[in-house]
């Protein structure tokens, strides 16, 4: 998160054959993490967006269980309001790996007339009925989610193993202890449990994991020319979603992708990043948080999160 | 995994990587009410420059709100409703930060007596504990719980953070003093002078006299402290050594999960993952597995996706035999010299961590590395009285937050290693079968009192024998 400069390490760690950088230690806590699941749990699930941390969790997962395939499905709760060039990588990752994928549709619970649109535009809080039908549904006994505790507070709140009720809602005062390396998976039947493989990372480590492994992206994390419009102090793409409106004009622009996630609530930062390594020192050096910089669903209240993973959010 | 069969070579592919090539520590904040924790953590997130604009800004603007004129920098760290409303810390949360010579993971633990257990929490994956103390009070009841707890659980370094010393007008005489009485209380737990994998910890507790809301020593050195010569807080966390020499432990590998492919490429192939739990594995090594006792030697090692030689703890591997034994989650691997004992009578230091009580009779799920077995709670002999270490005998039961003494008798031989030899290999989950809830954190082998006092013996008589945190 703050200022990383060229760094040797530290000369104690280093004199030790035995020293894990902090990228191998994380990755062999995730990849135990989800082995633990595969172990434990009947229907697993990862959430996958196409957004960066859902496709190093996948990175992770392909590592986990090679040379065997992943045993897991994943599952896409689209907003309706996706970039194109994230749905595109959606669909092909899923072809090139034989994976099967689950798509929960907002818009279809729209049109039906079970969801209605905000005033605002905003879909991203409307994901959570979709996400909690799909997992009934799909009878997902565990739901793998790349939620970072570094994101936001009451992010930082949250256990590996979070054990939803049978409204998929999230109580931080029940929480189970977690201790040591022994994550507790028991649950009810209707109960299922969230896991968070990328709780320690940051966005940082989840960055220079990306360039160590050279996992490819969607090209909007990389800094390109795009029309633009200002709204709330971001910038934002147009789209049949709701934007440019009266007095809102768009712009040719610089810029990329910090978070992707629905049109109507992520925004652009100004760049010139177009290269792995730019991007790490860009965000190095960066004085805002990622959330802060290209969300605005987190500041309509200083409790936003919270309230929505009580609803079942992830 | 950037490792290979050469050890320590932690580099990645291109020069940028480099940056991330540093090491990890993992450590806890523990401290009473009002002694100023929130405030160190908020200084030291603040003072290394991980609090961002947008954060701060989030911060000035509910401290506005509540008609307050500085920034409350424990905004920064409460994150939930509740707290905010209470201005108190209820669940252990988990914080991160860089410099660049370490990355760290913050459990940031409450304070309040009827959380202990998130202390535990905090404590179980923690190399290091920071305790804090107002310089006003000294040391207290809930100092030497903090102090035992970290004791309890084997975490490697303690740091006696004594703050407010603003408050008394920077006096060293006041600072000695405590330093003093905390440093006797840690020797009565039996702590300095232990180890750490291979490596002898010459001290487990550094003292530090710091003021969290003026900035003395927590990340710059105090000018109103030109008495003290030591390390600021930040500059002991960024040089405590936190590695391991785990070629001293004999081997564990708990299988997670049995890899087999089926495919037409790999049509044999038989793969056990975990993570190593403590030790080395190599290729060509007799190991035998547990419970079964069948032997086999390792053919192969694969660290996610490379073929190497050797692999440690804490990697996650996949191993190949060169016999196709049944095998299966649960079991245990480990070299055939120096493989556990199997055990149904098990005795250990537990802390109860859930509202419901834990009592003689009772019938849970024990879950130790991948196994999780049946077993009963035969008895509970003592239960520890923190503050002076006292064993208060038969109590029946605990209740929340206690500590105390149990024997269980499981349905299946396990294969325990002691706590004092393995945080990883000694410590389990008591489980209620009924609904899932975790009841109890135990630790393997004797109390800490008893273990400290035979460690005393064996480390005289046998300096080689290491002991694992």
């Amino acid at each position: 998160m703050t200022t990383v400069t060229a760094v040797t390490g530290n000369a104690e760690d280093a004199d030790n054959p035995y020293a894990l950088s902090h990228l191998d230690a994380l990755e062999s806590e995730a990849v135990h993490i989800f082995r633990e699941v595969a172990g434990e749990f009947e229907r697993p699930v990862i959430l996958f967006s196409g957004g960066k941390d859902s496709i190093v969790m996948l990175h992770l997962a392909l590592k986990a269980f090679a040379p065997a395939a992943v045993p897991f499905s994943l599952l896409h709760v689209d907003t309706g309001h996706n970039f194109p060039e994230v749905l595109d990588y959606r669909d092909r990752t899923v072809e090139r790996h034989g994976l099967r994928l689950h798509v929960a549709s907002v818009q279809d619970f729209i049109d039906r007339g079970e969801l209605r649109e905000r005033p605002d535009g905003t879909r991203n809080p409307l994901q959570t009925v979709p996400l909690l039908d799909a997992i009934d549904k799909g009878r997902f006994d565990a739901v793998f989610g790349g939620g970072r505790r570094d994101e936001e507070k009451a992010r930082a709140k949250e256990r590996v193993f979070s054990l939803r009720d049978e409204f998929g809602g999230w109580d931080p005062r029940r929480q189970r202890p977690e201790l040591w390396q022994l994550y507790n998976g028991k649950h009810s039947p209707g109960e299922h449990v969230r896991v968070f493989p990328l709780s320690n990372w940051t966005e940082l480590d989840v960055w220079q994991y990306i360039a160590r492994e050279k996992i490819e992206l969607p090209a909007i994390y990389y800094a390109h020319e795009r029309e633009v419009f200002a709204r709330s102090g971001m910038w934002l793409s147009p789209g049949e979603w709701g934007g440019p409106k009266d007095g809102e004009s768009l712009e040719r622009r610089q810029v990329r992708y910090r978070t992707v996630g629905d049109m109507s609530c992520t925004g652009a930062v100004d760049s010139d990043a177009d290269t792995i390594e730019a991007v790490i020192a860009e965000i190095a050096a960066s004085r805002l948080t990622e959330r802060g910089a290209t969300r605005a669903d987190d500041k309509m209240s200083e409790a936003a999160m919270e309230d929505r993973k009580r609803e079942g959010y992830f | 995994m950037s490792t290979n069969t050469t050890a320590g070579t932690s580099t990645g592919a291109a020069g940028i990587i480099e940056a991330g090539a540093t090491s990890l520590l993992r450590f806890a904040t523990a401290g009473s009410v009002d002694d100023g924790k929130s405030t160190l953590v908020g200084r030291l997130l603040h003072d290394s420059k991980s609090v961002l604009t947008d954060q701060l800004e989030a911060v000035e603007r509910a401290s506005l709100g509540r008609g307050q004129e500085t920034p409350d920098l424990a905004l920064l760290t409460d994150g939930l409703r509740a707290e905010r409303e209470q201005g108190i810390t209820i669940d252990v949360a988990y914080r991160y930060f860089a410099t660049p010579r370490r990355r760290f993971i913050l459990a940031d633990t409450p304070g309040h007596v009827q959380y202990t257990r998130n202390m535990v929490t905090g404590a179980s994956t923690a190399e290091l504990a920071v305790v804090l103390v107002d310089a006003r009070n000294g040391v207290v009841e809930q100092t030497r719980r903090h102090a035992a707890v970290a004791a309890l659980l084997r975490v490697p370094h303690v740091v006696l953070a004594v703050n407010k010393m603003d408050l008394v007008d920077y006096a060293e005489p006041v600072f000695a003093a405590i330093a003093e009485e905390f440093t006797t209380y840690a020797a009565s737990l039996g702590v300095p002078g232990w180890r750490s994998g291979g490596n002898l910890q010459d001290k487990w507790c550094t003292a530090i006299p710091i003021s969290a809301l003026a900035g003395d020593n927590v990340v710059s050195p105090s000018a109103n402290m030109d008495w003290y010569g030591g390390p600021t807080v930040l500059e002991h966390l960024e040089t405590v050594p936190v590695v391991d020499d785990p070629s001293q432990d004999p081997a564990r590998f708990p299988v997670q999960y049995v890899i087999r492919p089926q495919t037409a490429e790999h049509p044999d192939y038989r793969g056990y993952a975990g993570q190593i739990a403590s030790g080395v594995l190599r290729v060509g090594d007799a190991v035998t597995a547990l419970p079964s006792g069948r032997t086999s030697t390792i053919e192969a090692i694969d660290a996610l996706g490379q073929a190497v030689d050797a692999a440690w703890a804490p990697q996650s591997v996949t191993v190949r035999l060169t016999d196709d034994l049944d095998i299966s989650r649960g079991d245990l691997i480990a070299p055939t010299a120096t493989a556990p004992d199997l055990s149904q009578d098990i005795e250990a230091t537990v802390c109860h961590v859930a509202d419901r009580p834990l009592t003689v009779g009772q019938r849970v799920l024990l879950k130790h590395t991948t196994r999780t077995v049946k077993a009963l709670v035969k008895d509970i002999p003592s239960r520890l009285t923190l503050d002076d270490l006292s064993p208060h005998p038969a109590p029946g039961e605990l209740a929340a937050n206690d500590i105390g003494r149990v024997t269980l008798r499981t349905a299946e031989p396990l294969a325990l290693d002691a706590y004092a030899d393995s945080r990883r290999t000694g410590s389990f989950l008591l489980i209620d079968p009924a609904d899932g809830t975790t009841l109890t954190a135990g630790m393997a082998g004797n109390a800490f009192a008893e273990a400290a006092a035979e460690a005393a013996v064996a480390d005289g008589a046998d300096d080689d024998e290491g002991w694992d945190f």
